[in-house]
């Protein structure tokens, strides 16, 4: 007689439960990656017959079955993803700086203007995207900004920055006072004591910040779709949904492969990145959807 | 010398306090004044009065519109993110480190998709033809193909949000989870509690305040969300799937279903609404859920 313990029993249920609700995410993901090599996408899970042509976006070859090759009008896919990377670094470099930066100032100075600016990056969370997009596309506009990638650094590192800064202000709060009294009785300056010292112990939160800037700024589309027009601005989720809108004549093995390789390079980053992220409390919090 | 410290602290803050103010208060205030305009792509400021929101009074749509979004923010939260999540959290956590973490990278993956491409595995999971995942678990049981999008719009668009939403929370959940120290729930065992009553008992009770806080924050996210929804059935068919933000966006810059796009002063005015009733609910968070107690004095400043 096999002795079936209770608590083995709950796991099978449990590993059930979950597989089941994973299934969706796994079966997507992998269908993504498998079509973007079938001829025949839309036949089913399993590809069709392994081709290449759907990857030609990346040497700029056309199709030479057809007559006219879609890839012929879009922008090389090259200065798209540079455009994405330009994004995304110039996100991060600004979040960062300025999140450990005001983080740190708020958790140890106390001046006149101190509450308020905490409560406004609390309430500034409860405006919605949408009320600010008609707004900035005002400011954008009046700064020359718009139809340039750096306009949409801003607007998108502007829009984080309250964030950042709340995370960095809890990871600042929790160290105690003495290691920064000892340090600067043993005479260093402020800034060395930041640098040498405090740095290392909050670099957990420096990187949770980076990590999540660089993903939102290489996810961008929203920004991207409304104040950047010109394809020479056009990010990789630009190319996408331009690959998606063909109405009705979708090639959905180029859509599918162009998302494969969009998606590749934060999926790496998550998976390298991952541990920094799941250390998680209430003190340090993802923000968006 | 005080003036010269004076003078550093600001410099450090200058840059972070002018680009909020730049891009997020600057534009804040902009659509509130422009939602007593009539500003269309002539970009004119022509002052109209309240007309802009009575308008909205007497729009047909609204209605619909409001009750989209209802069921929207109700159903997302109540199901995935607060209730899946939950859920998520106390079995992720009850198998064991290693498969916990698997389970939990699977769940956050959504999350770090760019919303293009994880609005495209959606189509393709969701795809109307008989070999997406959905229609080919109805085909085992016989059902013809079912276009999803087109005739469930509101069960689509919670569905996928809710994968996303409810990543945060089971990463909270469980961290909350995770910190309880072993041995309170061992000696829990060792009295003779069962798995449910250590959940019931220890670790629900743990997780009471970030549940509040998950409930507050994500509420407010999904008040003003609306990428996915864009990307997917862009409010169709008809405005069944169209939320309130969604609603804003679609009459200030694309045409969407209806031929008048670029109705920014319009558009500013349901912009405003949906603001004040974050802010609304923001107020009344933050005194019944008693958030002031996470912003403690700074330390001991030697100037």
């Amino acid at each position: 007689m096999i002795k079936i313990k209770k608590e083995n029993f709950r796991n099978i249920l449990i590993y059930l439960f979950l597989t089941l609700l994973a299934m969706p995410i796994l079966y997507g993901y992998s269908r993504l990656v498998m079509s973007s090599f079938s001829k025949n996408t839309l036949k089913g899970f399993f590809p069709d017959e392994f081709t290449l042509s759907n990857w030609r976006f990346i040497t700029g070859a056309a199709r030479t079955t057809s007559g006219f090759d879609v890839i012929a009008a879009y922008p090389s896919i090259y200065s798209c993803f540079l455009n994405t990377l330009y994004l995304a670094l110039g996100v991060t470099i600004l979040v960062t700086v300025i999140s450990v930066l005001v983080g740190y100032m708020l958790s140890r100075f106390k001046f006149w203007a101190r509450s308020a600016i905490l409560a406004s990056t609390l309430i500034l969370h409860s405006f919605p995207a949408v009320s600010l997009m008609i707004g900035l596309y005002y400011v954008l506009n009046n700064f020359h900004l718009l139809d340039r990638v750096l306009g949409v650094i801003l607007a998108k590192g502007g829009l984080f920055l309250p964030f950042g800064i709340w995370v960095m202000k809890g990871f600042f709060d929790e160290i105690p006072w003495d290691i920064e009294m000892s340090s600067l009785i043993d005479g260093a300056t402020r800034i060395q004591t930041l640098y040498k010292v405090l740095f290392p112990i909050v670099f957990p939160g420096i990187a949770a910040i980076s990590i999540l800037s660089f993903i939102q700024g290489w996810s961008e589309y929203l920004f991207v779709y409304t104040f950047l027009r010109s394809s020479e601005t056009w990010t990789l989720s630009s190319y996408v949904v331009g690959a998606l809108g063909e109405l009705g004549v979708t090639d959905y093995g180029f859509l599918h492969a162009v998302s494969v390789f969009y998606m590749f390079p934060v999926l790496i980053f998550f998976i390298f990145t991952q541990k920094y992220l799941m250390r998680v409390s209430v003190g340090g919090m993802k923000g968006g959807r | 010398m005080k003036r010269t410290r004076y003078i550093k602290k600001f410099l450090l803050l200058a840059p972070g306090l002018i680009l909020i103010v730049l891009f997020f208060v600057i534009p804040a205030i902009v659509t509130t004044i422009m939602s007593f305009t009539g500003m269309d792509f002539r970009l004119k400021w022509n002052f109209i009065g309240i007309a802009n929101f009575y308008n909205i009074l007497k729009d047909f749509l609204v209605p619909r519109i409001i009750s989209n979004t209802a069921i929207y923010l109700i159903g997302t939260l109540a199901v995935f993110n607060v209730g899946l999540s939950l859920i998520l959290a106390i079995f992720t956590t009850s198998i064991g480190k290693r498969p916990g973490v698997f389970y939990k990278a699977i769940f956050l993956l959504p999350r770090f998709t760019p919303p293009v491409v994880y609005a495209t595995i959606w189509m393709l999971i969701l795809s109307p033809t008989k070999n997406g995942l959905f229609n080919s678990i109805l085909s085992v049981f016989g059902i013809h193909p079912v276009n999803w999008f087109v005739e469930y719009p509101m069960f689509s668009i919670i569905l996928i949000n809710g994968f996303i939403g409810t990543s945060l929370g089971m990463l909270v959940f469980s961290s909350a989870i995770e910190s309880i120290p072993g041995d309170y729930i061992k000696a829990a065992e060792v009295d003779g509690a069962s798995w449910i009553q250590t959940i019931i008992h220890i670790k629900l009770p743990i997780i009471r305040w970030p549940l509040l806080f998950i409930l507050a924050y994500n509420s407010l996210s999904l008040l003003t969300s609306y990428e996915y929804i864009m990307l997917t059935t862009d409010g169709g068919p008809f405005y069944s799937s169209e939320v309130w933000a969604l609603y804003a966006y679609h009459l200030a810059f694309s045409s969407g279903q209806s031929s008048t796009s670029f109705r920014f002063g319009y558009g500013a005015a349901l912009s405003v609404f949906l603001v004040i009733t974050g802010i609304i609910a923001s107020v009344i968070y933050w005194r019944v859920f008693k958030f002031k107690e996470m912003m403690s004095e700074p330390q001991i400043e030697i100037d």
